[in-house]
């Protein structure tokens, strides 16, 4: 490949050699109107062809994907540290226990005593509650606060943008709310996300899941509004969708606990 | 040159006032709507943004060379989806809590038209210390008028800044009430026309006939 081209300037005819011709064989033009063709693919940076845009692309993603890849694989151990203090505040708070992240751990341990999951006949089954990934089953808490014990339990469902979870504590007559406390991923700032504020969960405390000995979950119903034969507390203005969320979680999830809470063990 | 030429100065404080993204280029109105119901998802997302540009003009300036011109588009938004996934990963690992309020604008801030407009029409062809004021410039210019916009619908709205109640308790007693209407989505884009309004009236030549 050691031939080079030369374009005549004045016809355009190409020439291939060493050197350009003394004279165009066409318009007999002289050496003088001969310009040298630079080949694009030979300086490598053709950003126009096909190849360089394929390689490029592959290359990039690669690179992205890798990097990625090592910042998450090594920031994972933090990360978990992070998630499980946020979890143990969220369960806290459902006993109306309000810690900051770093002493969540030691606030947890002093009150939670027990942690199991129950299946849908309110038997207790192997697995660990905390970590919660086991089919069928639904984690119980039990805390002592002052003496008391709470059972809480842990909720999921879906809001507008995306899902809804919480927990929920009892009191010891299984019925009665103690407390509630709820989380979401994406709702709208100012309108749904509303219901992670005290002024939405502080609603649920002696409000009860049953009624007359039936499960009736608690509804969450617009302002003004009342529900036919069961406890309800107010929505969010401006956030029904998410409102509602929350109220057919309630029942979903509630419903999945009811022979443990009708059990009397 | 100096670092801080007068073109420099002019890139930096240009998108404050009379070159703002939201209010002249009309650039990144969605999330303007989205996430201004609150003041303080309003600060937090006009930080983002401003860090986010500024380090997505450099890298892609340092690459503007090399970039093929057909999918540049695509290879933007990588880049801008790769900074924003990194810059989320390690909040969640060292500063949680931030993390937690940053997590429903992540996608926000990879679309956010602010960042595609900023990069196709600085950093492709500026070097990366002009487009790096660029990015700051244009992002400081993002967020003020998103915390004007939040700062008067969470007023008005809620009657509360930064989640505290500035509107005493006396007010509502005389019959006071929030409007409601200034959470929802369509005051955010009122509000924001009568910011052009007042800038407008205020620098005739930006006055179209």
């Amino acid at each position: 490949m050691a031939t080079k081209k030369f374009r005549c300037k004045v016809c355009g005819y190409v020439h291939e050699g060493d050197k350009a011709p003394a004279t165009c064989p066409v318009c007999q033009a002289p050496a003088s109107e001969f310009e040298e063709v630079k080949d694009n693919a030979k300086k490598g940076l053709d950003r126009d062809s096909n190849v360089y845009t394929i390689v490029y692309a592959a290359v990039m993603v690669v690179l992205v994907a890798v990097v990625l890849a090592f910042t998450s694989q090594s920031l994972r151990s933090y990360q978990k540290k992070n998630e499980d203090n946020d979890k143990r505040q969220q369960i806290l708070r459902s006993i109306n226990v309000s810690v900051k992240a770093n002493e969540a751990e030691a606030k947890y341990n002093e009150l939670i005593k027990e942690a199991f999951l129950v299946n849908a006949n309110g038997e207790k089954v192997e697995g660990d509650a905390f970590v919660g990934e086991v089919a069928d089953a639904y984690p119980v808490f039990v805390a002592n606060v002052d003496g008391q014990t709470k059972y809480i339990m842990a909720l999921h469902g879906a809001g507008l943008w995306g899902p809804l979870w919480g927990y929920l504590s009892v009191n010891d007559d299984k019925n009665t709310v103690y407390g509630a406390d709820f989380s979401h991923q994406g709702e709208t700032p100012g309108l749904g996300a509303e219901i992670t504020k005290p002024a939405f969960s502080g609603q649920f405390a002696g409000k009860q899941i049953f009624k007359d000995s039936t499960f009736k979950s608690i509804a969450v119903v617009k302002h003004g509004k009342t529900a036919e034969g069961q406890d309800y507390v107010d929505g969010i203005s401006g956030g029904t969708i998410t409102s509602q969320g929350v109220s057919k979680m309630l029942f979903d999830s509630l419903k999945g606990y009811e022979k443990f809470l009708t059990s009397k063990e | 040159m100096g670092l801080l030429s007068k073109k420099n100065k002019e890139v930096l404080v240009g998108p404050l006032s009379i070159n703002n993204p939201v209010i002249i280029q009309m650039l990144g109105i969605c999330s303007a709507l989205g996430v201004t119901s609150k003041l303080e998802p309003a600060l937090v997302m006009g930080i983002s943004v401003t860090a986010v540009v500024a380090f997505a003009n450099v890298i892609i300036s340092l690459l503007r060379n090399t970039i093929p011109n057909r999918i540049r588009i695509i290879v933007q938004l990588v880049v801008v989806a790769a900074l924003v996934t990194i810059a989320s990963e390690v909040l969640k690992a060292f500063a949680y809590d931030v993390n937690k309020q940053l997590s429903v604008f992540v996608g926000l801030i990879i679309t956010n038209c602010i960042l595609m407009g900023r990069l196709e029409a600085f950093a492709l062809g500026n070097g990366p210390w002009e487009s790096f004021l660029d990015g700051i410039g244009n992002g400081l210019g993002y967020a003020v008028i998103l915390v004007i916009v939040g700062f008067f619908r969470e007023l008005l709205g809620s009657g509360t800044l930064f989640g505290l109640q500035v509107i005493p308790q006396a007010f509502y007693d005389f019959g006071y009430v929030n409007n409601g209407l200034m959470i929802l989505p369509p005051m955010a884009l009122i509000v924001i026309a009568v910011i052009i309004w007042v800038h407008r009236s205020r620098n005739k030549e930006l006055q179209e006939n």
